[in-house]
């Protein structure tokens, strides 16, 4: 341990190579989350909030706070609302494809991290060619390419070609890849992808300092800004996302939807997505931390999110189970995953190039069956909604 | 005007004629919403954003479209001139046919439009031979020179796009019916009959709605509550308004009888 301690590199200074950009927007971000009291916050201060038509970072610090959770249901009905009036019935479908999950990073509590003895996977240009095959027979044209975070084992080229490959099959590629500079985001842009999602996990740079141990995922800068970088690339789109219960999660999603926020205001083009991934507490056990992320605090966010930017796609995990999943594309979420397969190589049979998953699934439901799940709610499912141009 | 609502009250675009003056915006899909449409709001005209036409798809939005119906593809998602000249004329590969309503947006919160990009877009296909339908933001001198750019008609929107707040910019689509002679189509922001009706009484051309029906709790009565208002509203404005008195009555007996 202590090994480990002395050879960790300073977590806010660039490495050699990484893009610095000219931005404040990180200085804001954590300025105001450091500054963000949500124990000041009270019912009233709540339902000024959800009275307001638009909502402003303040009412969203009021809807993020402990005083907001008895108003859930409010928070709940008031969301669904907004996510009708701009999306109307519609629910995305969408896969992930990890195309291979070697990694330089170290995160302490990642299944992929460079210290886990798993079986580590790349697939080849014929291999990936097979996965998206099999996965355009489902009637998905809507694809997430990921990978592990190597550069070295999965370079910028490598993800470039599985774009090309993905351009054939699907009418929408978005990458959940390392953060890297506008001009390789430029170069994906170029191979076909248009969105760009990057969880910054905490927004707590002491906490991430001693979660992210090595690699280049350690500078906390370069990973913030990923979003800008991408978007300075010519990326669509960009998702952003906080791992809740890692560190205090209402500070954590105060930070996401803000960082979101001044993004958009700065590039008002720029599509918006949030993503929802927490930690799950024990079950049963309150007492263990109240900042636990059980499933109310959960929708909280969710709604929060949804309320604060009412135009913004919001994606629901296969982290969630289905019960929760049917529920929240009828209030807030706008986007679900179907058919997931977090390990590598899974999506054809007789592949003997297969690597091990990064995390537990909670639905394995396949596509048909979230296509029919997302209708028996009255809700439409939309496999795109894109054209190249 | 002694013009009357019957059969000779023909919506003319781009020497295109059609009995109803409901357009079907394409916001938010569905079949029932299609169906409702056509069949309780008699519409002749469906908007389609060309990015969710999916050529082959599990569930083809053209698949829904019946025949007898005018397709408008529109370019929603170009962010600028180029893009939407590329959409457009994608559209026409595919053959959704020669109508185009431009749509140009670089603002992902309120998808207000781009006119200056609209005014390029619209010359450039009206060149091309598309009837080019522009949305826009209510403002004169962009309505003349999309005009002179070619456009088919105006399509001002009258609050933002699914906010169903209404005739948000009603004073400004007013001086687009006074002053144009293309025909003004509102487009966006139109949230219940009522508000179809006082836009037609205005003597706009056309409406165009979507997630005022979408949205409603009964879609086919909603649809159906929209047709029978603009046919209200449009009887109203070629039976000439009574006139609105600013403030005050109407003296029967004048004050001035007594001269001589």
């Amino acid at each position: 341990m202590s090994e480990t301690a002395e050879k960790r590199i300073d977590h806010m200074t660039y490495l050699p190579g990484m893009e610095v950009l000219e931005s404040d927007i990180q200085q804001k971000v954590i300025e105001r989350m450091e500054a963000y009291d949500y124990n000041k916050y009270t019912a009233a201060d709540v339902k000024r909030a959800l009275n307001h038509d638009v909502c402003t970072p303040e009412d969203f610090e009021a809807l993020l706070s402990p005083a907001a959770l008895p108003f859930l249901e409010e928070m709940a009905q008031k969301a669904q609302k907004e996510t009708r009036k701009h999306f109307g019935n519609s629910i995305y479908m969408f896969t992930p494809l990890y195309i291979a999950n070697y990694c330089e990073n170290y995160c302490i509590y990642c299944g992929f991290n460079c210290h886990n003895k798993i079986r580590r996977a790349r697939l080849n240009a014929e291999q990936i060619e097979q996965e998206m095959q099999a996965i355009a027979k489902s009637g998905l044209q809507e694809i997430l390419l990921l990978t592990g975070e190597s550069r070295k084992m999965s370079d910028v080229t490598y993800i470039g070609e599985a774009c090309k490959i993905a351009r054939k099959y699907f009418k929408v590629i978005g990458l959940e890849v390392y953060p890297m500079n506008s001009d390789e985001y430029a170069y994906l842009h170029e191979c076909g992808a248009d969105y760009v999602t990057v969880f910054q996990e905490t927004y707590n740079s002491d906490k991430y300092e001693t979660l992210h141990l090595a690699g280049h995922k350690r500078i906390f800068p370069y990973r913030l800004n990923a979003q800008e970088r991408a978007i300075k690339g010519g990326m669509r789109g960009v998702g952003f996302a906080a791992l809740l219960g890692l560190d205090d999660f209402r500070k954590d999603a105060l930070a996401t939807g803000y960082h979101a926020y001044l993004l958009q205001r700065k590039y008002p083009h720029a599509e918006i997505a949030f993503s929802c991934p927490r930690l799950r507490p024990i079950i049963n056990n309150d007492k263990i931390n109240p900042k636990d992320v059980h499933e109310a605090q959960l929708l909280q966010v969710i709604t929060a999110y949804r309320i604060f930017m009412p135009f913004a796609s919001i994606t629901i995990s296969t982290r969630e189970c289905e019960r929760v999943r049917n529920n929240v594309i009828k209030i807030a979420a706008t986007k679900i995953s179907a058919g997931v397969s977090v390990g590598i190589g899974e999506h054809i049979e007789d592949n003997d190039n297969v690597g091990d998953a990064q995390f537990e699934i909670s639905d394995e439901r396949n596509v048909e069956e979230v296509y029919q799940a997302i209708q028996k709610e009255g809700l439409q499912p939309v496999m795109s909604d894109y054209i190249y141009v | 005007m002694t013009t009357t609502a019957d059969n000779k009250d023909k919506l003319v675009i781009g020497g295109h004629e059609f009995d109803s003056r409901f357009i079907l915006g394409s916001g938010k899909y569905s079949l029932d919403l299609i169906q409702a449409a056509v069949e309780h709001a008699g519409a002749q005209i469906i908007t389609l954003a060309l990015r969710r036409a999916n050529q082959g798809g599990v569930a083809n939005i053209l698949d829904y479209i019946p025949e007898n119906v005018t397709l408008l593809p529109n370019t929603s998602g170009a962010r600028n001139a180029e893009e939407a000249v590329r959409i457009a004329r994608l559209s026409r590969e595919v053959g959704c046919g020669d109508f185009v309503k431009i749509e140009i947006m670089r603002d992902s919160k309120y998808l207000l439009p781009d006119n200056a990009e609209t005014i390029k877009a619209t010359e450039i296909l009206a060149k091309e031979g598309f009837v080019v339908m522009p949305y826009m933001y209510p403002d004169l001198n962009v309505a003349r020179d999309l005009q002179e750019a070619g456009a088919a008609c105006i399509m001002p929107l009258a609050a933002p796009i699914g906010s169903n707040k209404g005739l948000c910019t009603k004073e400004f689509i007013q001086i687009l019916v006074d002053e144009m002679d293309l025909p003004i189509i509102v487009d966006a922001g139109i949230g219940a009959p009522s508000q179809a009706c006082e836009a037609m009484e205005m003597g706009v051309a056309a409406v165009m709605a979507n997630t005022a029906i979408a949205t409603a709790g009964d879609i086919p009565q909603m649809a159906e509550a929209m047709k029978l208002a603009i046919e209200a509203g449009r009887k109203a404005y070629l039976a000439g308004l009574g006139r609105v008195m600013e403030k005050g009555g109407s003296a029967s007996s004048p004050l001035t009888g007594f001269l001589q």
